[in-house]
């Protein structure tokens, strides 16, 4: 079936329903594709804020929150993607309310505010009060909300149709091929522009945050189609995931006052950030608790975890403003949050790397900053680069709305101007042919044994702390791992709901996007933000201070180019809390 | 510990009715039901089709029939189930594959209630201020992950599909309680009708099945009294 929308959206998160909403507020014909129901994906989960100065607990001015970011991103963050965002991020959240969205309140009506990591006052002299908040399900709040208005407007949807396939002829992008999941028939979907807003890959490690689905399907189909992948080696640890399921427990319960603690009740982040201590960034943080472990100072029989401390906090502190990581404690490790600290350790979380995009949404294909025509990407499947070498929690909800909506506004815009291009039914023949090999293999390979050799391996080699040696080892593991997903076959030979078809596609681009981590990280010989190598452990301004951008060359090869970083306010600084 | 899983197949483009089939799965007491599911599809049948995002009760796509009660296979763990366990799709949508139910009937009754703030007011330059006590009104309501746990419990909802059911109207308390809402009066045309609220026999089944503690059945008579009195 063929279907033509101006502007198509892949994804229904945060970021692809506020591309969808604002693109259809420019007077666009706008349609968002999904694998999953709108209201299912993984912005739901989002939990402790977002940040924006709105001063409403205390001063607070959008030049400290820009510099936070920065000093957040080890200075890899592009400044004017951070000026544009510290500035628009207050109207987004004022726009949000007048939405509907339900914040907490302050006694004067006002939109409640918290402290989260690395987000200071006076230039980081102190935590600040600048994460809005509703209880600590704002990432739901904010996805119900954006549907919502999604509803109102009449925006289409495709609920649960996969993308198998972006058409990219000319250097110009014509359409989609997506997958409907329910009758197992390819769809071919012409659009003026395409904005991908398709989420991350958390899945390509075992202990994660993120939903089973997210996969990072288009960041690995537009990579094999040639386009590069940016600072994909900067991959986020989140400190606090619920040990051993990696559930994310919010920063925010740190921002209320949370204590992390080791084997001896040491409250040790005292010793790595004395300025801010648990509120240091999460790369700090995340490092912090490995090297605690590491010294022998974890807890549990294995001694390979640390501690939440919540239980010097008032109680109704507890339950009302963290009522749902107090139920997952309560559900999944039967520790009351109240009564005793909760173990934890980091959880693999948030891409700062993807899809190089301008300010704009546009994707770029090179470090001259050339624009793919119709093409767009936002949220965290993109890297703007706002977040740098590490982002600073309650950034990715700010980012998913203030840079959704710049992609939605231009690619609507776009599409006013641009004329549709012909597609026929042979541009479905590069899904289909990858479908029917999967579904026609006698291989010998399972999806499940391969996906938990990649996650485990990506975890032993490629996780907190990297070297050379891991890295390379890792880049081997890659190359066998593809070789043998040739090989992988299907029980499942149906049309309708075929979800070890789905599984088996999710697999494939897994190992595409842990190839450009991979390398990526193994060719920056540097420390910074997130990026922590053993053997070069100084952030090395001299050589590094430049974006990379990754292509897929043949043969399992990756080829570099490097994008210079935008500076302009604030000099590159040592970072310290 | 070995736990017997039953779980109710049923393919309906190859299959006249559904079918049991019985799986053995070695399992931790603090594995969820969606991990028995998962080592059912990845090792021994990779037939089995079932809906899963998030993996902690946040999304709301794994809502099933779990020895007779509607919960999510996330948020339930086998120590709270015993070593035999039933598996079913909830009940009064259709089947699509195995676990999988069509939801497009329960996303329509959600948008026939226009579940969006209505206001044209023009808005202040900053938020709109609301107490802590206005907020507070609402809460429940925000809390629902739409995963038609409740409305799929509903034995009013079961004979009559046109009924809107529990979650919708928890989407219409929302916003007819939210002290930044104006639309009540649009609101009350679907809710007033015949497959509105008055539909409701006040089972409590809803209640019990939600998997995010929201009163279902007081919030849905909170909004009869909204219609009958005009009172907020």
């Amino acid at each position: 079936m063929a279907h033509r929308h101006e502007v198509i959206v892949v994804g229904a998160g945060g970021a692809g329903l506020a591309t969808a909403l604002y693109a259809a507020r420019e007077g666009a014909d706008v349609a968002v594709v999904s694998k999953l129901y709108p209201t299912r994906s993984h912005t739901g989960a989002a939990q402790g804020g977002i940040g924006a100065a709105l001063g409403n607990v205390e001063e607070d001015h959008w030049e400290w929150h820009m510099f936070d970011t920065v000093k957040g991103g080890d200075y890899l963050t592009d400044q004017d993607a951070a000026e544009v965002f510290a500035k628009e991020v207050i109207e987004a959240v004022i726009e949000l309310e007048h939405m509907g969205l339900p914040f907490d309140r302050l006694p004067n009506g006002k939109i409640a505010q918290r402290r989260f990591g690395g987000h200071t006052k006076d230039w980081g002299k102190a935590p600040v009060h600048r994460a809005a908040h509703a209880a600590d399900r704002t990432g739901h709040m904010i996805l119900q909300t954006l549907y919502q208005q999604c509803v109102k407007a009449g925006i289409t949807f495709y609920n649960e149709f996969h993308v198998t396939d972006v058409i990219l002829e000319d250097g110009v992008a014509k359409g989609l091929v997506a997958l409907e999941l329910a009758t197992g028939e390819l769809h071919l979907f012409q659009a003026k522009a395409i904005v991908i807003a398709s989420g991350g890959f958390g899945r390509i490690y075992k202990v994660t945050s993120n939903a089973y689905t997210l996969t990072g399907d288009l960041q690995a189909i537009l990579y094999r189609k040639g386009l590069p992948l940016e600072d994909m080696e900067f991959y986020q640890f989140h400190p606090t995931g619920l040990y051993p399921l990696g559930i994310l427990l919010t920063e925010g319960a740190r921002g209320e006052g949370g204590i992390l603690r080791n084997a001896l009740g040491e409250r040790f982040m005292e010793r790595y950030a004395p300025t801010i201590k648990d509120l240091a960034p999460r790369d700090m943080v995340a490092r912090a608790m490995y090297l605690e472990v590491r010294e022998g100072r974890g807890v549990g029989p294995k001694k390979d975890h640390v501690l939440l401390d919540l239980t010097h906090l008032p109680p109704e502190v507890i339950e009302k403003k963290l009522p749902d990581i107090t139920e997952f404690s309560r559900i999944y490790l039967g520790v009351d949050p109240l009564k005793e600290p909760v173990p934890v350790m980091p959880t693999a979380h948030y891409a700062m790397g993807g899809i190089p995009t301008t300010l704009w949404g546009q994707v770029i294909r090179d470090e001259q900053n050339t624009v793919v025509p119709g093409l767009y990407a936002a949220g965290e499947a993109a890297c703007v680069s706002l977040h740098g070498a590490n982002r600073l929690g309650t950034n990715s909800l700010g980012d998913l709305v203030v840079f959704g909506r710049r992609a939605g506004i231009h690619a609507a815009r776009f599409a006013k101007d641009a004329d549709y291009h012909e597609l026929t039914e042979e541009h479905l023949g590069e899904s289909r042919e990858r479908i029917e090999r999967l579904k026609r293999s006698t291989g010998k390979e399972k999806v499940a044994v391969l996906r938990a050799e990649l996650q485990q391996s990506m975890m032993d080699h490629a996780s907190v702390f990297r070297t050379g040696e891991l890295l390379a080892k890792q880049v081997e593991i890659l190359k066998e791992l593809m070789d043998r997903y040739r090989n992988v076959s299907l029980e499942d030979k149906g049309d309708a709901y075929n979800t070890e078809l789905v599984e088996a596609l999710e697999l494939g681009y897994l190992l595409e996007v842990s190839e450009a981590l991979v390398h990526s990280a193994l060719n920056r010989t540097e420390s910074r933000g997130a990026h922590a190598r053993e053997d070069y452990p100084e952030r090395d301004d001299q050589n590094w201070l430049k974006h990379t951008l990754a292509y897929k060359v043949k043969d399992g090869k990756v080829a570099f180019r490097y994008k210079p970083v935008v500076l302009g306010r604030f000099e590159p600084k040592a970072r310290t809390y | 510990m070995q736990v017997t899983l039953k779980i109710l197949r049923f393919d309906p483009t190859k299959e006249q009715k559904p079918r049991w089939q019985t799986y053995q799965v070695e399992a931790e007491p603090t594995d969820r039901v969606l991990d028995l599911l998962h080592k059912v599809k990845w090792d021994q049948d990779g037939t089995l089709a079932f809906r899963r995002s998030c993996g902690h009760g946040i999304c709301g796509s794994d809502a099933m029939l779990i020895n007779g009660k509607n919960r999510l296979a996330c948020k339930t763990l086998v120590k709270d189930l015993g070593n035999v366990i039933t598996v079913e799709p909830i009940r009064g949508l259709p089947v699509e594959k195995d676990l999988i139910v069509d939801m497009e009937p329960f996303f329509a009754a959600y948008r026939a209630v226009k579940p969006f703030l209505i206001n044209d007011e023009p808005p202040p330059q900053r938020e709109r201020l609301q107490s802590p006590e206005e907020r507070e009104r609402f809460d429940h309501g925000t809390k629902c992950i739409l995963c038609a746990s409740c409305t799929t419990s509903c034995p009013v909802f079961w004979v009559n599909g046109a009924y809107l059911g529990p979650a919708a109207i928890v989407q219409a308390h929302r916003f007819l309680f939210d002290s930044r809402d104006r639309g009540k009066r649009e609101r009350f045309q679907a809710l007033g009708s015949g497959s509105g609220v008055w539909r409701c026999r006040t089972a409590y089944n809803c209640t019990e099945a939600c998997p995010r503690e929201i009163p279902v059945t007081q919030l849905i008579e909170e909004v009869k009294r909204a219609i009958l009195f005009d009172r907020f």
